[in-house]
């Protein structure tokens, strides 16, 4: 059986749908996948895109292509909490090659990879996130966290559930 | 007795931080001793070293409060902060801050000042007037006045302004578009994110003006899927926007109808890039487009589209209100008016500095960073995000200028300077240089796509000392076809970094042993 989407999604496809000219409903497709990422766990699967694809009357192709270009997407299973440590310039400079080593022992993991018990996926981070005052800095599940010391992440990380 | 108004950045350097906690133990704290505040979340003075940075107005006056933590709280209440009491945290008087009272803040000034979701707030600061005066002078009035400033864009290539937004004026269509670009993908830059969280409306009033100006109806923000709060303010400010007619149609009255869409990218630092930014918002992959035609002329859908950063838009509603020559009358050369700085890196005092062109690196990094933070010698600064030249610590006396930049190999981009100190390896820095560049390439053009990967291999290479000259000779090859061959700044540009450390630090790459 074919995959169906959520009430949520299709809302937000709708809402995306009207926001750009008439037949133009492409336009929404980085939105749908962010919605279903979203309620998916931090990833789309193939059934999820043939839908937004059949949904939004697109290719599938068309819809594959964006989930696989962007970094944000992600195409296979991952961990629940998405931690993305900064390693550009700024952090680089203040020690954030220390603190992905740090954090990569202690879950066992590499950059890229998920913990075997669905908990933390590492996300590999290439730009800078804009806090450079702040670096060494990380972000989790959309909140950021500043001027890190390796007692601070392992405070975070080990207050996710 | 009116509520003593306590300021608390909401932004999200300041948030992580910790200003989130402070706002609740100050709000708990007034509570407990029974006085009322009213509590304001500003947006960030740019003085990112002292968040969480407080505020309490006193007799008229602001006075500050740096890096508070929730743990000072009740001793600051203890020793009457709602007065301004005397504490190790107290700054004095936000306006003799010396960070910040030193600045020309044309752009950003009404960042951390206002509460940026208060459209009363916005409107006793000037909120909006430029708009209205946009509406009784008519959009040529508005062009001449862009023109007239010199203003160039602010997210890297420093265009003319002016020259943009009268060709989309000038090419006739049934509709046109104004594409904010929102997605700041330099290293060591914020000032968008801070513009954004700290002053929302303006930029709803800079995008409503360059609609108006050109003859356009609908805009879009492309903003970084990567500032979650940023978006949460955003949102909220078009909401009051539209709730107050201040987009959507006929606005106040004027005929005119206009109306914004804010767009999330989803982690590609090519999209910031004007015409991949367009496909992207196209709902297609940010691969970059061949030009012509110009986005001026064939944008988004194909229609007119004026691509603006937020800081080159946000720069305009002054423009209109104190005139084109006010702002020319700032800066130096061609480079008129001012640029929002940051300062990040190896620094003591990061954070957003707002200045005319023409000030020094060195002024910036001395005078404002208080050097670098590990107080060891500058050895290079990068300017300019991951395209820029690393400029040597005997240059810091070049002025900031667009063309004295040029000059000396580099570029000023949007601003960002990332300081290094003399432990940094610079060989490493041109490696970082190429491998970005290969990880980041749209991969249309195979200088970019592949010549980066060859980069990083020879830089790796020269760096375990194979070889030396001929590797040498082969990467100032590689920068000449990249150079030379990519479609657009980011293989075109990629080179500038390298190039500048084999011209300055060569040495570097010498430190290791090699067969030379
Ligand atoms: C690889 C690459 C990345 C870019 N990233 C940004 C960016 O994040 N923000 C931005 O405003 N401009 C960026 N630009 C510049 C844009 O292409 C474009 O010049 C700019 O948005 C035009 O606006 P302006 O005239 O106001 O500067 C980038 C260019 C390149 C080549
Ligand atoms: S230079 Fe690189 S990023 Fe630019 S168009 Fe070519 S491949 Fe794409
Ligand atoms: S380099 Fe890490 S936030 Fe800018």
């Amino acid at each position: 059986m074919s995959y169906v989407l959520s009430g949520h999604v299709r809302d937000e496809i709708e809402h995306w749908k009207a926001r750009f000219p008439e037949g133009r409903q492409r336009s929404a497709v980085i939105s749908a996948l962010h919605a279903i990422q979203h309620e998916n766990h931090g990833y789309v699967t193939a059934e999820q895109m043939n839908a937004v694809a059949e949904y939004l009357d697109l290719p599938t192709i068309q819809v594959y292509e964006v989930a696989t270009f962007y970094s944000m997407f992600q195409t296979e299973e991952v961990g629940r909490h998405n931690v993305a440590i900064c390693t550009n310039i700024s952090c680089m400079l203040r020690g954030a090659d220390d603190i992905v080593e740090h954090v990569e022992s202690k879950l066992g993991i590499t950059t890229g990879e998920s913990t075997g018990d669905g908990r933390i996926y590492l996300k590999k981070e290439e730009e800078c996130l804009a806090a450079c005052c702040g670096a060494p800095m990380m972000m989790v599940d959309h909140k950021y966290h500043e001027n890190l010391t390796t007692d601070q992440v392992d405070e975070i990380l080990d207050g996710l559930d | 007795m009116t509520a003593t108004k306590v300021y608390v950045p909401r932004e999200t350097s300041a948030v992580s931080v910790g200003a989130d906690e402070v706002a609740v133990a100050i709000a708990r704290e007034a509570k407990q001793s029974g006085t009322s505040i009213e509590l304001i979340r500003n947006g960030s003075w740019g003085a990112t070293w002292l968040e969480p940075l407080v505020e309490v107005e006193v007799d008229g006056a602001r006075i500050a409060y740096g890096n508070v933590s929730e743990e000072d709280v009740p001793a600051m209440f203890a020793a009457g902060l709602l007065e301004g009491g005397e504490h190790k945290r107290r700054l004095g008087p936000i306006m003799e801050v010396g960070y910040l009272i030193r600045q020309d803040r044309w752009t950003c000034w009404r960042c951390g000042l206002i509460d940026p979701l208060s459209l009363q707030d916005f409107r006793l600061h000037q909120g909006f007037n430029a708009l209205e005066k946009a509406f009784a002078e008519g959009p040529d009035a508005v062009l001449d006045s862009v023109t007239e400033s010199g203003l160039r864009g602010r997210g890297g290539a420093g265009f003319p302004t002016g020259i943009k937004w009268r060709t989309v004026a000038e090419t006739d269509a049934d509709q046109k578009y104004i594409a904010c670009n929102a997605d700041e993908g330099d290293s060591g830059t914020f000032s968008d994110r801070m513009l954004m969280e700290g002053d929302p409306l303006g930029l709803i009033e800079s995008m409503a003006i360059a609609g108006y100006a050109v003859g356009a109806s609908k805009g879009y923000i492309y903003l970084r899927s990567e500032y979650p709060l940023t978006y949460a303010i955003l949102t909220r400010a078009l909401e009051t926007a539209r709730d107050s007619g201040w987009l959507g149609d006929n606005i106040q009255g004027s005929g005119f109808d206009f109306d914004i869409e804010l767009h999330l990218g989803a982690g590609s630092y090519v999209c910031g890039e004007e015409t991949a930014m367009l496909e992207s918002l196209e709902g297609k992959k940010g691969i970059v487009r061949y030009k012509p035609p110009l986005p001026a002329h064939e944008g988004l859908f194909g229609k007119p589209t004026v691509v603006n950063n937020v800081i080159t838009l946000a720069s305009v509603p002054n423009i209109v209100n104190l005139g084109g020559e006010r702002y020319a009358g700032m800066g130096v050369n061609r480079s008129k008016g001012t640029l929002a700085f940051q300062l990040a890196g190896n620094i003591k005092r990061g954070g957003l500095v707002e200045k005319s062109f023409g000030v020094t690196l060195r002024e910036l990094i001395d005078d404002w960073g208080g050097g670098t933070a590990s107080g060891r010698p500058v050895k290079a600064v990068q300017v300019g995000g991951p395209l820029g030249a690393y400029i040597p610590a005997a240059q810091l006396d070049t002025p900031l200028d667009y063309e004295a930049f040029v000059d000396i190999g580099a570029m000023i981009g949007h601003g960002g300077i990332v300081v290094f100190d003399d432990t940094a390896d610079m060989a490493q820095q041109a490696r970082f240089a190429m491998e970005f560049c290969a990880i980041e390439s749209c991969g249309k053009c195979t200088p970019c796509r592949i010549g980066s990967t060859r980069g990083v291999e020879v830089i790796d290479r020269m760096i375990a000392g194979e070889k030396r000259e001929e590797n040498y000779d082969l990467l100032v090859e590689l920068c000449d076809t990249m150079e030379d061959a990519s479609l657009c700044a980011m293989g075109g540009m990629t080179p500038y970094p390298v190039r500048s450390v084999l011209k300055h630090f060569a040495e570097d790459f010498a430190s290791s042993g090699g067969d030379r």
